[in-house]
C-alpha cells in the first residue's frame, strides 16, 4: 500500500515527460531510487528537475502532465 | 478603416495595464482576455470587461488562438493587440485575427511572417542596402554547405534557426568538429520549436554592442524615434536598457536609423517595430540582425527621450489614421534608462521567486516611471515570465540619469519576493557601466564576479 508521497517544492506547472515528444520519467507501477527524477516543475519559463528523495515504487500519480501544481502537492504515492 | 472602439488585450502582466491606459486616453472600450490563474490581475481589475479565455497554462489561454477570438466575438471587440511576447509575432494569429473581421494592432500577418523568417529578413535588409552580419546567403539544409560556409566565414560562428526567435537555440562552434557535432542537434531542436529545422549561419561578432532602432510606419511613411542600448543581457535576455546609445557618434547614429527606416520601407511597415543591429565599437560597423514586428518591453526609453506615446500611436496607426509624426519634428532629448524588475533571486542563479507581495513602495519624483501590475497583496502567479515591473528615469544628460536612478532604486521596496532591485543598485554604482565600457558579454561575467555582494 501506499505510504509515502512525493511532493512539489515549487509551484507551475507539472511535466511528466522531459519534451513533448519523449516517453514520461516513470510510469505507474516503476520502480524508482532516491535521486530519480520523476517529473519537472516550470516555474516562470525556468525548468527544474523533481528527484525522489527515497526509493520505493511508483503505486499511482496524483497530477497530470502540463496541469498547474502548487509547493507542498502531492505528486506521486510511493510504497517500499 | 473605421477608428477602434474596443479594443481586447491579448496578452498580460505590465504590457496589459500599458496597453489599457493607452486605449482608456484614446476612449477606447477595453476588453482584458485573461487566464483562471490572472483572475485578480491588475489588468483585469482596470479593464472595462474581462473575458476569462482558460486554465494557467499559457498553450490553453494565452496562446489560445480559438478562446481569444471567442472572447473577442462575445465582448464586441473590433480590435485585438497582442503586446509582446506570447502571440505577438504569430502571423497566423494576425492572419486569423483579420480573417474574423477584426483589426489586429501591429502590422499584417505577411509582414510578421517574412520578417520572423531570419534568412528571408536577411536577404531583405541586404537588398535594401543594409548592413547584415557576414553569413550564409539564406538557409542551409545540407551539412557539407554549412561546412563550406563556416570555413568561409572563419570560426567562431553562430548556428541560428532560421525560424527561432528571441535568443533561444542559438548556439556557438569555434571549430568544424563543432559544427559537426551541435548543427544536427540545432536543427532537431528548430523542427521540434518551430516546426522548421532550417538554419543559417552567422559570423561571430566579439565585443559588439546591442543597439536597437525603434520605428513607426503607417504601411505608406516610416519614421525612426533614435536608437536604444540594449547590451546589458543575460542569457540574452535584456536586463538594462538606455536610450539613446549615449557614445555613438552622430553620424555613425544618423547612418544606422537612416538604413533602419529603409529596411522598414522595403516592407511597407506598419506599427511600432524595432531593428536589432550589433554594433562593433572599435571599428565603428553595424549589421542588422533581425526586426522585432511588436511593442517591445523597453519601449518607455524612446517614450522619455521623443516625448512620443509610442503605444497610442500603434493604436491609431490601427485604427487606420496616417502617421502624423513628421521626422523633422522627432527629437531625441536628454538620456533615460530602465531596469527590469524581475521576481528572481540574483544571488541564487536567479532562481524565480513567483509569491505574494506583503508590501510595496514605489519611487517616484521627477523623471521617473514605473510600468508595473504589481499592487499590495497581489500574488505573482509562477506560470508566465518573471517580469513583474519596469523602473524607468529620465533626466538631462546619462550621469545625471544615473544619479536619479540610484536615488530612485534607493526608495524602491517590495516585501514579499526576491528581486533584481538590488542587482540594478550595484550595476548603478559599477565604474565601467557608469563609464559605458560593456558589451553584450559583460553582464554574465561580471554576475561571476560579483553575484557574492549581491545577497
Amino acid at each position: 500500500m501506499a505510504n509515502k508521497q512525493i511532493v512539489s517544492p515549487l509551484p507551475g506547472t507539472f511535466y511528466r515527460r522531459p519534451t513533448p515528444d519523449t516517453p514520461p520519467f516513470k510510469a505507474e507501477g516503476d520502480s524508482i531510487a532516491a535521486g530519480d527524477t520523476i517529473g519537472l516543475v516550470e516555474v516562470m519559463k525556468s525548468f527544474h528537475a523533481i528527484q525522489a528523495q527515497f526509493g520505493g515504487k511508483i503505486v499511482k500519480f496524483l497530477i497530470d502532465n502540463e496541469e498547474p501544481i502548487m509547493a507542498g502537492q502531492p505528486i506521486a504515492d510511493v510504497e517500499d | 478603416m473605421a477608428a477602434i472602439k474596443t479594443l481586447l488585450i491579448a496578452n498580460r502582466g505590465e504590457i496589459a495595464v500599458r496597453i489599457i491606459r493607452a486605449a482608456r486616453e484614446l476612449g477606447i472600450r477595453t476588453v482584458q482576455a485573461y487566464s483562471a490563474a490572472d483572475a485578480n490581475s491588475l489588468a483585469v481589475k482596470l479593464a472595462d470587461v474581462a473575458v476569462n479565455i482558460g486554465p494557467p497554462q499559457a498553450s490553453k489561454s494565452y496562446l489560445a488562438i480559438d478562446a481569444i477570438l471567442a472572447a473577442a466575438c462575445e465582448s464586441q471587440a473590433d480590435a485585438v493587440h497582442p503586446g509582446y511576447g506570447f502571440l505577438a509575432e504569430n502571423a497566423d494569429f494576425a492572419d486569423a485575427v483579420e480573417a474574423a473581421g477584426l483589426i489586429f494592432v501591429g502590422p499584417p500577418g505577411s509582414v510578421i511572417r517574412l520578417m520572423g523568417d531570419k534568412a528571408a529578413a536577411r536577404e531583405i535588409a541586404a537588398k535594401a542596402g543594409v548592413p547584415t552580419v557576414p553569413g550564409s546567403d539564406g538557409r542551409i539544409d545540407a551539412p557539407e554547405e554549412a561546412r563550406e560556409v563556416a570555413s568561409r566565414l572563419g570560426y567562431p560562428v553562430m548556428i541560428k534557426a532560421a525560424a527561432g526567435g528571441g535568443g533561444r537555440g542559438i548556439r556557438i562552434v569555434n571549430d568544424r568538429a563543432e559544427l559537426d557535432r551541435l548543427a544536427p542537434q540545432a536543427s532537431a531542436e528548430a523542427k521540434a520549436a518551430f516546426g522548421d529545422g532550417g538554419l543559417y549561419l552567422e559570423k561571430v561578432i566579439e565585443r559588439a554592442r546591442h543597439i536597437e532602432v525603434q520605428v513607426l510606419g503607417d504601411g505608406r511613411d516610416v519614421v525612426h524615434l533614435f536608437e536604444r542600448e540594449c547590451s546589458l543581457q543575460r542569457r540574452r535576455q535584456k536586463l538594462w536598457e538606455e536610450a539613446p546609445a549615449a557614445d555613438l557618434p552622430d553620424q555613425i547614429r544618423a547612418r544606422l536609423c537612416a538604413c533602419a527606416v529603409q529596411l522598414a520601407r522595403a516592407v511597407s511597415y506598419r506599427g511600432a517595430g524595432t531593428l536589432e543591429f550589433l554594433y562593433d565599437e572599435t571599428t565603428r560597423d553595424f549589421y542588422f540582425i533581425e526586426m522585432n514586428t511588436r511593442i517591445q518591453v523597453e519601449h518607455p526609453v524612446t517614450e522619455f527621450i521623443t516625448g512620443v506615446d509610442l503605444v497610442r500611436e500603434m493604436i491609431k496607426i490601427a485604427g487606420g489614421e496616417p502617421l502624423v509624426l513628421r521626422q523633422a519634428d522627432i527629437r531625441c532629448v536628454g538620456h533615460s534608462i530602465e531596469c527590469r524588475i524581475n521576481a528572481e533571486d540574483p544571488a541564487k542563479g536567479f532562481m524565480p521567486c513567483p509569491g505574494i507581495v506583503s508590501g510595496l513602495r514605489v519611487p517616484g519624483g521627477p523623471g521617473v516611471r514605473f510600468d508595473s501590475m504589481l499592487y499590495a497583496g497581489y500574488a505573482v502567479p509562477p506560470f508566465y515570465d518573471s517580469l513583474i515591473g519596469k523602473l524607468i528615469v529620465w533626466d538631462e544628460s546619462r550621469a545625471a540619469a544615473i544619479a536619479r536612478l540610484a536615488r530612485a532604486l534607493g526608495e524602491f521596496e517590495i516585501e514579499g519576493l526576491q528581486t533584481t532591485i538590488g542587482l540594478h543598485q550595484a550595476l548603478a554604482r559599477d565604474a565601467d557601466v557608469r563609464a559605458l565600457r560593456f558589451d553584450t558579454s559583460f553582464l554574465e561575467r561580471w554576475l561571476e564576479t560579483n553575484v557574492s555582494h549581491l545577497t
